[in-house]
């Protein structure tokens, strides 16, 4: 097992180093996110009143459009290079590499989440500080989800052509239950309630998230492999 | 590749089910006293949805049938359950459409089940749509396997999701718990038109495994002669 723990840190540190070295995704997620915010503010007009009520939706809605940027391309560094074989050639059980991947996804995702979040309290003037709390609890689950079916599906997509395309098509249908669950449970939060009202989502997107994690530990090596 | 006389019969049997389901429907069953013969559309409606239900349960059972034995018989049949899948959520889809203008006087609502049943309809096109981006059979046949495990665990979290979202659909009259509240000559031909659609989605199925059997020999054919 620790064989295992090891080679999950091994590719965690691998590509954390890779990021923080290229910076690739990072700035240009935050690039990213922050057009949206400007996006969403032009379409929806300036009515505060308005805005209000879809704010939890917005926020998810920018998580999720980062996350299809940012996820679809974990696996493309492994193409050049031969890296592919290199993962192929790992000793032991395949699913610590995806682990690893995941772990990498969901720090890289939760940085720009983080960062996004400010930007969106800051533009939208938003009462972060009371939030908080329920955010610290909804934003970790549905990153979870999102970047674990992210990542299988990155890993299938980076093997075939059309890949931008074909990445989002998949992506998104399997995640409505996620962004379902996050968006009430981040209007629970927002709303300043407790965070107990939403307990049936965090529920819900927990099973959610565990599920998606044993299908992506049991059939990565399959993906890998092909 | 040798005639199955099986598969024909079926197909005879499937035409003569759906003509008795169809008198059945339009001759033995009452007119439903409030929503007059409207109504009668149901007998399209709910054995469509059945099927494709079924379509889907094959589609699991074809991608974890393949995963495990890596045999391509499996895949041909997850293929051709998920293309029927589609086929019949689409006549699901419409049929519900038809009968929901006049009743709940719109085409469209986003009620639960028709939610979830439209979002059943996109994770299985994309599905698809990932079969036909990858040409090589062994890489297609995984990779479809994979996103075909993950959309079939993914139907009843989609389910609740989308339940607690929202809920106007009446609830199943068939498949709940309690004693079925339908009078017995409309359960009657409604049991027909679910053998006849079952029926015909058994035939549409060999024959369609049939056809990607034919596919791959004449695959293999044109490689050999090259």
């Amino acid at each position: 097992m620790s064989g295992y723990a090891r080679r999950v840190g091994i590719v965690l540190w691998k590509d954390l180093l890779v990021e923080r070295r290229t910076k690739e995704s990072l700035n240009a997620l935050l690039f990213f996110g922050l057009l949206l915010l400007f996006l969403f503010q032009f379409s929806l007009g300036p009515d505060r009143a308005q805005v209000e009520s879809v704010l939890p939706g917005l926020l998810w809605l920018g998580f999720v459009l980062a996350g299809l940027l940012g996820l679809g391309r974990s696996f493309l560094a492994e193409r050049d290079n031969d890296c592919w074989e290199g993962l192929l050639l790992t000793p032991g059980d395949k699913s610590a590499i995806y682990l690893g991947k995941l772990v990498a996804n969901v720090c890289v995702m939760g940085a720009v989440e983080l960062v996004i979040l400010v930007l969106f309290g800051l533009f939208f003037d938003v009462d972060l500080a009371r939030a908080l709390p329920g955010l610290a609890v909804v934003l970790p689950l549905g990153t979870l989800g999102l970047a674990a079916v992210g990542t299988l599906f990155a890993a299938v997509t980076a093997q075939v052509r059309a890949r931008e395309l074909l990445f989002p098509v998949l992506l998104l249908p399997a995640q409505v239950p996620v962004l379902l669950a996050t968006v009430s449970a981040t209007q629970v939060a927002l709303a300043g309630q407790p965070l107990a009202d939403a307990s049936a989502w965090l529920q819900l997107l927990a099973g959610a998230d565990l599920v998606y994690l044993v299908i992506g530990l049991l059939t990565f090596e399959f993906v890998l492999d092909a | 590749m040798p005639r199955r006389p099986l598969v024909r019969v079926l197909g005879w049997l499937a035409l003569l089910a759906l003509l008795v389901g169809l008198g059945m429907a339009f001759g033995y069953a009452p007119r439903e006293a409030v929503q007059g013969n409207v109504q009668r559309i149901m007998y399209v409606h709910v054995p469509a949805v059945l099927t494709a239900y079924l379509a889907f349960v094959l589609v699991l059972v074809g991608s974890i049938g393949y995963l495990a034995s890596a045999r391509p018989g499996w895949d041909r049949l997850a293929a051709s359950a998920a293309e029927l899948g589609v086929l019949f959520t689409g006549i699901t889809i419409a049929s519900g459409s038809i009968w929901g203008k006049p009743t709940w006087g719109t085409w469209w609502t986003w009620d639960a089940r028709l939610t979830s049943t439209a979002i059943l309809f996109l994770v299985y096109v994309g599905y698809l749509l990932l079969r036909a981006m990858v040409d090589e059979p062994e890489r297609r046949a995984r990779f479809a396997a994979v996103v075909g495990i993950v959309g079939a665990a993914n139907i009843p979290i989609v389910h609740f999701s989308v339940k607690w979202w929202r809920a106007l659909h009446q609830p199943s009259t068939i498949l709940g718990p309690e004693p079925s509240p339908i009078a017995a000559p409309i359960a009657l031909a409604l049991l027909a038109n679910w053998v006849a659609f079952t029926l015909l989605f058994a035939y549409f199925l060999a024959r369609r495994v049939e056809i990607a059997q034919l596919e791959e020999a004449a695959l293999q054919g044109a490689v050999r002669a090259r």
